[in-house]
């Protein structure tokens, strides 16, 4: 791929004792989606403060660009647009009122503050109720306004901060596919999420765990990995008491219960799983209805590397 | 600094205040408020003591003194009692701040030239009171004997006798000399005070709290120009209330005005400037709204309160206090507002009083630019 644009080495934030983000390296490449995910409280937001200038770290180094994330914060800040975790628009001021604002917070007057206004309107389907106050907008559409405002300058860089929290899954698509159009045009996205199933829209992936990387790569690099286990999917008439009962059971490496339907990860071959399953579902009077053995979701893959790094 | 992000951060700053109904109804209510209750609450100007006689003599010239008591606005008669005792009751239950008592014969030694004992009982747990009604007792007595004296002489045949000395007093400033024409002036100022840190304290706090500092600080503005920005707004808000409280000073408590507009105007915008800076350094380190409150309360209201000179006395207090007091501006406002006010002094003699301001003033701006960090932690 092209150039670096985001990179960080060896790069630390310690809070008293606790390692909020411990020891994380990784380049961005530009014009990428960069997806930075992990569980609540695992270091995503501490990480993207530091990029953007808002946070100091405590040791390591990184640029954003060709800035110092040590150094040249305030410079940073020009290059990037920064949309924090909750949309922190102005309420009490309208949309118009609020990109306006920031738009000369960026240095932008006169015609071009104008014009880009006006995209930014467009992009949160929001030129004919400009007037209004933003704290009536609905969840989707204050996020689309934040992401109009936090790119009124054309930044080269865009962090967004679990931008879709909160927000209904019809805009959540909708969000993604307007990030995907920034790619195209060269902006580099970094994004962070919670969202499991969002990772498939990125075109770089980085779990992060404990302030520690666990696994990083492509989405289709991560579900060829070589895994070491086998991964079956179980669909039964009282999937979260079996679920339950297998757990307890022990006789496998994993069992996670993923919507209705229950998977097991285990380094046997279907036939002796099958056979460890219906002991167990027997004795509960619990009717198999479908076991095979599936390829892995990156969800499937962030859970197993979670696990595996909880054993560590 | 960018004059263009200067202005959109105060025209931002206009915007939630005037949108914010609430706050911008307190801002003008409390300085209302403020006046009306201390206004006239604060009142030193002793009168209607409640005065208890006790007149045994039952003669002429025994009630020419009672009749004198009763008459002056000074003192109320709430009851005329046939000892010392019932008087000490009278005080006891809180009734009587002041008792006479005139003892039998009054009249008749003083015909014979005795010097009669009238007796002058006090409620001393009102001390301020107590001595005013003391001082008042002790002037109508000293007036009826030299009357008396006065009429002994002519009866001997000496025709006029003057006393060998005269006081005349001329009272400059407040002539009535009413307490509210020195309490409102230094009302005013305290009020100011608190009123400007208050506005202040919450504005960047506010902001914190509610997570729009986080974006705010990831754009390029820079430290000066948000606190800037964020003030004045304020400064405006300031004039309003300066208006009403002046407006009320001169029209309801009829306090003149004597002294220049202009002086005024200036030396009330350093202030007020040097005030709303100091809210801003609260909300600068406090971080939060409620601590970012209390704090300003505490470092606005009670010194400007207790230790500006607006009640009490400076000159009275002890060393360490009068220093301290002379850290807080409100201490050089209130007088130079007094000073406008009733002595209508200017520049000549408010300069350095309005210096220090000045000093204060670009301090405490300085302090809340550099306090404020457009970091996280």
């Amino acid at each position: 791929m092209a150039e670096i644009a985001v990179s960080v080495k060896n790069l630390y934030k310690i809070f008293g004792t606790f390692h909020a983000v411990d020891d994380i390296s990784f380049n961005v490449p530009s014009g990428c989606i960069f997806g930075f995910l992990g569980p609540n409280g695992a270091g995503k937001s501490t990480t993207i403060k530091m990029l953007c200038g808002l946070l100091k770290p405590s040791s390591g180094s990184g640029r954003v660009g060709k800035y110092d994330i040590m150094k040249d914060s305030e410079e940073i800040k020009k290059n990037i647009g920064y949309m924090s975790q909750k949309f922190s628009l102005y309420d009490d001021l309208s949309v118009i009122e609020n990109l306006q604002f920031f738009g000369t917070m960026y240095n932008l007057r006169g015609a071009v503050l104008e014009e880009r206004v006006e995209t930014a309107l467009k992009l949160a389907e929001l030129s004919d109720s400009r007037h209004i106050l933003t704290q009536i907008l609905p969840g989707g559409i204050k996020q689309r306004l934040a992401l109009g405002c936090a790119i009124l300058h054309k930044p080269q860089f865009l962090f967004l901060d679990e931008p879709t929290s909160g927000v209904d899954p019809m805009s959540r698509r909708n969000f993604w596919s307007i990030i995907h159009d920034f790619a195209r045009i060269g902006i580099t996205v970094f994004v962070t999420t919670h969202y499991m199933e969002e990772a498939e829209y990125c075109d770089y992936l980085v779990l992060i765990y404990r302030g520690k990387i666990v696994v990083e790569g492509t989405p289709a690099e991560l579900k060829s990995s070589k895994l070491q286990t086998n991964i079956y999917r179980l669909n039964c008439t009282a999937p979260s008491l079996l679920y339950e009962k297998l757990e307890a059971s022990q006789k496998f490496s994993e069992v996670n219960l993923f919507g209705d339907a229950v998977h097991i990860v285990s380094p046997d071959d279907i036939a002796g799983v099958q056979k460890a399953i219906s002991d167990i579902a027997d004795y509960e009077k619990i009717e198999i209805v479908n076991l095979q053995k599936i390829l892995p979701s990156l969800e499937d893959i962030f859970v197993l590397a979670i696990a595996e790094a909880n054993k560590r | 600094m960018k004059f263009k992000r200067l202005w959109a951060m105060s025209k931002k700053e206009f915007l939630h205040i005037i949108r914010d109904m609430r706050s911008l109804t307190a801002s003008v209510l409390i300085p209302i408020t403020l006046l009306v209750l201390f206004g006239w609450a604060l009142n030193f100007d002793v009168d209607k003591i409640e005065t208890v006689i006790c007149d045994l003599d039952h003669s002429y010239k025994s009630r020419d003194i009672t009749s004198h008591i009763a008459q002056s606005r000074y003192f109320k008669v709430i009851a005329y009692a046939e000892s010392t005792k019932e008087i000490e009751k009278h005080i006891m239950f809180g009734r009587a701040v002041l008792g006479i008592t005139i003892p039998h014969n009054f009249e008749k030694m003083l015909a014979q030239g005795f010097s009669p004992v009238v007796g002058l009982i006090i409620d001393g747990s009102d001390s301020n009171k107590a001595n005013i009604g003391r001082g008042y007792i002790l002037a109508m007595m000293n007036t009826f004997s030299s009357e008396v004296f006065q009429e002994k002489m002519t009866e001997t045949g000496i025709k006029k006798v003057k006393m060998p000395v005269e006081v005349r007093q001329r009272v400059l400033f407040n002539p009535e000399l009413e307490s509210k024409n020195y309490i409102v002036p230094g009302l005013i100022a305290v009020i100011m005070a608190v009123i400007a840190a208050m506005l202040t304290s919450l504005t960047i706090a506010r902001e914190w709290e509610r997570g729009s500092m986080e974006q705010l600080i990831s754009t390029p503005i820079r430290g000066p120009e948000l606190i800037l920005g964020k003030l004045l707004p304020y400064v405006l808000i300031g004039y309003v209330d300066i208006a009403i409280s002046m407006g009320m000073g001169i029209f309801v408590f009829k306090v003149p005005f004597h002294g220049s507009w202009l002086v005024f105007f200036i030396i009330s915008t350093i202030f007020l400037i040097g005030a709303l800076s100091m809210g801003l350094f609260i909300s600068v380190v406090a971080k939060n709204q409620l601590v970012a409150n209390q704090i300003s309360m505490l470092l606005a209201f009670l010194p400007a309160f207790l230790l500006s000179g607006f009640v009490f006395s400076i000159a009275n207090m002890p060393l360490p206090l009068q220093i301290v007091s002379r850290l807080f501006p409100a201490t050089y406002y209130v007088k130079i507002v007094k000073g406008i006010f009733l002595k209508g002094i200017g520049w000549e003699i408010l300069w350095y009083d309005m210096l220090l301001l000045v000093v204060y003033c670009l301090v405490l701006f300085l302090l809340a630019t550099l306090k404020f960090k457009k970091r996280l932690g």
